[in-house]
């Protein structure tokens, strides 16, 4: 950590909001695992094709059962791969069942996988709302994030999405594509880069969609190790730390979800999830411990890499936070 | 080696206010009002500063602007044409004032 940054909950109290505290769970996301098709290079998961861990049966019980008992609103359901867990398509439909709206989390290049070709008529059935990984409109940044070929299978499943009425106006049927910064730079405003993806999207391959995400590249994990590899981690975080924004900071994501790891463990976050930051400053850290009162108005742990959520226009699975 | 640019400069840009602030501050007050939206986007204001970086050799705002750029969402495909732009201009200037060379040259010939 290089000590022209300032500490992040220094950052905070200079504005009032420390300490940063949930102000409710409106969200319950899950990490169902780790394993996945791909291998990105920006992945705070580090997921790929030989990650084994898996989210049991039971932490999924449990979750249906809290959807239900505490009547959150939201599902959001990540990974790896999600659709690669061998109960998703059961744990789908149950809890959907609770009534939760559902999003999965799709990097696109799944539904070339065998036994996915389904998968969209799947999520149609049960409504489930689709927000998919799309780094940028055009095939070299694509694939210079998650790799060579994957813009070409990502039209190609964007135009199945289509087809069957993902993203088309008036369908109800929600298609939201993440865009992530193809390196060590932010993310274009999102309303402008939206407009772009649109447009482009459109005129070269024919696509809509409904909304646009522009997230963050986290310094964590895989996307740190590449930026240490090219002598820019510390610009980076002076860049990210650089535009901290009060505003952004308190609309910040961790305020109103709270993440559940595939062994059950809770998070303020994926990104604490993956740095294994539990929940802490008091509140239970297991999923069989879960106490409402106590999470929802949780102290959230925070770390130097939080200014990638504050950075800016603010990041957040939902996009802009500011 | 020690050069007369120095990347870490240029995070000492607001050292220019220091003995003359009022007119630090019009400076940058202007020059916030010039990259705003307006007529032009942003993002094309900032490929035409990219452009102009090249045109007159800046290193810092080759690196400022480059990074502009990138954040907000143009891609080296439009940046390297912003740059073509500033290229042709300037070859396209020394090439127009070979007019006044054939006009020299016509007053000095039979």
């Amino acid at each position: 950590m290089p000590a022209t940054i300032t500490p992040f909950d220094d950052a905070l109290k200079s504005c009032g909001l420390y300490p940063l505290r949930a102000d409710g769970i409106a969200t319950l996301q899950m990490n169902l695992g780790k394993k996945c098709n791909q291998a990105c290079n920006h992945c705070h998961v580090e997921a790929g094709p030989n990650r084994t861990e898996m989210m049991g049966e039971a932490v999924m019980d449990r979750c249906i059962a809290l959807l239900e008992s505490e009547r959150i609103p939201v599902l959001d359901i990540t990974g790896g791969a999600p659709e690669l867990h061998p109960c998703y398509r059961a744990f789908v439909e149950r809890a959907r069942a609770t009534g939760a709206t559902v999003m999965t989390r799709c990097n696109l290049t799944i539904l070339r996988e065998p036994g996915m070709d389904d998968l969209p008529a799947f999520w149609k059935a049960h409504n489930v709302a689709i927000v998919v990984s799309l780094p940028y409109f055009r095939r070299e940044e694509t694939d210079a994030v998650r790799g060579k070929g994957v813009f070409e299978k990502s039209v190609e499943a964007l135009k199945r999405l289509n087809e069957i009425g993902y993203g088309v106006e008036g369908s109800g049927l929600s298609l939201n594509l993440v865009y992530n910064p193809a390196g060590a730079f932010l993310p274009a405003p999102q309303e402008a880069i939206e407009g772009q993806f649109r447009a482009e999207l459109k005129k070269n391959h024919g696509i809509s969609f409904n909304h646009l995400f522009a997230l963050t590249n986290m310094p964590i994990a895989r996307f740190k190790d590449h930026l240490i590899r090219k002598n820019t981690h510390e610009g980076y975080l002076q860049r990210l730390a650089g535009a901290f924004n009060p505003g952004a900071a308190e609309n910040v994501m961790c305020r109103s979800m709270i993440s559940v790891g595939w062994d059950g463990f809770l998070f303020d976050c994926d990104f604490n999830q993956m740095l294994n930051l539990r929940v802490n400053h008091g509140a239970p850290f297991h999923i069989n411990d879960w106490n409402r009162h106590a999470l929802a108005g949780r102290q959230i742990v925070t770390g130097p890499h939080c200014y990638g959520c504050t950075a800016g226009q603010g990041s957040s699975c939902g996009g802009k936070t500011s | 080696m020690e050069t007369y640019y120095n990347p870490a400069d240029l995070g000492k840009f607001g050292d220019m206010g220091k003995d003359a602030p009022e007119l630090w501050n019009a400076f940058m007050q202007w020059y916030g009002k010039v990259f705003a939206e307006g007529e032009l986007t942003a993002r094309e204001k900032s490929l035409i500063a990219l452009a102009v970086a090249h045109a007159v050799q800046c290193p810092y705002c080759i690196d400022a602007y480059t990074k502009d750029c990138l954040e907000k969402g143009s891609n080296t495909g439009q940046m390297t044409e912003a740059i073509h732009v500033a290229a042709a201009i300037r070859g396209g200037a020394s090439m127009v004032h070979g007019v006044q060379m054939r006009n020299a040259a016509e007053k000095l010939s039979f």
